[in-house]
């Protein structure tokens, strides 16, 4: 299944651009708060990328189920840990860096 | 090959982490920094699994996620209270931190 | 008791596919024990009174279902316009902090929304109470698709849990 096999490559091959455009993001990104949305990327799309890639290469199997596990346990674990950190990092008093040509005007700029 | 490819990934944006876990400038930099080569070494992990064909790995990328998450989580705790003793209701907060 | 008898028999079912998984035999000895374990474990779980509607949502698992398909699609869609803002040279970004009314009724569906905003790239929630979530936001078209309530409506709700 030479077929399967290169889908599975492509993931993978997208998966390890996402993870390094990530580690650059935390080096781009200004402050705390914008390093969070980098973090962000490697932790949803790029942890999803390989996962489905390598649960392409083992087929149906136990391996598959256990990598299975490993995106769903990610995937619910992540999100808390990154909100835990920001709520942290708020309440330890660590400004961010705001938008001034924004910033308090956001509640008036209602979408069209 | 694309294995290769995949680790060698992997080991780059876990270098670029652990040089911002190095540079800093604020603590919750650094654990956030900690955070993201925690994940990646869960899919480090999974990689090698599958390359070596041993799924009995794969549990210990399970658990290692499992104490990732439950050690960043604590490390936030001890940061905003200065220790693990107390319940956080005294609303004194942790050590200053600038 | 507040729960039917369905959470019960969807968690113990639940369970012991996990050891099922992660065991990964299925002689006799192996298939018993984890049998047993699933049931001790139900047991204590329903002693201590912690099986409800908000610890495990077994009641809307098909609404949360159809949620994490939109979900996807969402993290994706916010993925790449990340990954766009990290490449583009110069001013790339317009953080925002704000503070977003909640319409969402239910703890539970609270939880969700702020979950999945955490989870899409270029929103994270930084704090969440009955009528508010803070969101710290990359960039100002983020903040504004939240404010369109495109998210919030879909979370699934379920007024029961009141």
């Amino acid at each position: 299944m030479i077929f399967i096999e290169l889908i599975s490559w492509l993931f993978i091959a997208t998966g390890a651009l996402l993870g390094i455009a990530g580690g650059i993001g935390i080096h781009r990104f200004p402050d705390f708060y914008s390093r969070l949305h980098a973090v962000g990327i490697t932790d949803t799309l790029c942890a999803a990328m390989f996962l489905i890639g390598l649960c392409l290469q083992t087929g149906v199997s136990i391996a598959s189920l256990k990598l299975l596990l490993i995106f769903i346990f990610l995937f619910f674990s992540s999100p808390t840990a990154t909100h835990a950190l920001a709520n942290a990092a708020l309440l330890g008093g660590l400004k961010p860096e705001l938008d001034e040509e924004y910033h308090g005007h956001c509640f008036d700029r209602r979408p069209d | 090959m694309i294995y290769t490819v995949a680790a060698f990934a992997i080991l780059v944006t876990i270098s670029l982490a652990l040089a911002r876990a190095f540079m800093g400038p604020t603590l919750y930099d650094r654990i956030l920094a900690v955070n993201m080569v925690g994940t990646k070494t869960v899919l480090l992990i999974a990689v090698f699994a599958v390359v070596s064909e041993r799924t009995d790995m794969l549990d210990i990328a399970l658990m290692y996620a499992l104490i990732n998450f439950i050690g960043v989580v604590a490390v936030l705790k001890l940061v905003e209270q200065g220790n693990f003793h107390t319940s956080g209701d005294d609303g004194k907060g942790g050590p200053s931190l600038k | 008791m507040k729960y039917p008898v369905k959470h019960i028999i969807s968690l113990g079912v639940l369970l012991f596919a996990l050891w099922l998984g992660l065991s990964g035999q299925l002689n006799a000895l192996m298939v018993s024990l984890g049998l047993a374990s699933t049931i001790v474990i139900v047991a204590i779980t329903h002693r201590m009174d912690t099986i409800d509607n908000e610890t495990y949502p077994a009641h809307m698992n098909l609404l949360l279902l159809r949620f994490w398909l939109f979900l996807a699609r969402e993290v994706i869609v916010a993925n790449i316009d990340v990954i766009k803002r990290i490449f583009r040279p110069g001013k790339n970004i317009s953080p925002q902090l704000f503070e977003l009314p909640l319409t969402l009724k239910t703890d539970l569906s609270r939880v969700i929304y702020a979950n999945a905003i955490t989870m899409t790239p270029g929103t994270v929630s930084t704090n969440l109470d009955k009528k508010t979530v803070t969101v710290h936001a990359l960039s100002i078209e983020a903040a504004q698709d939240l404010y369109s309530g495109r998210m919030a409506n879909a979370v699934p709700e379920d007024y029961e849990d009141e």
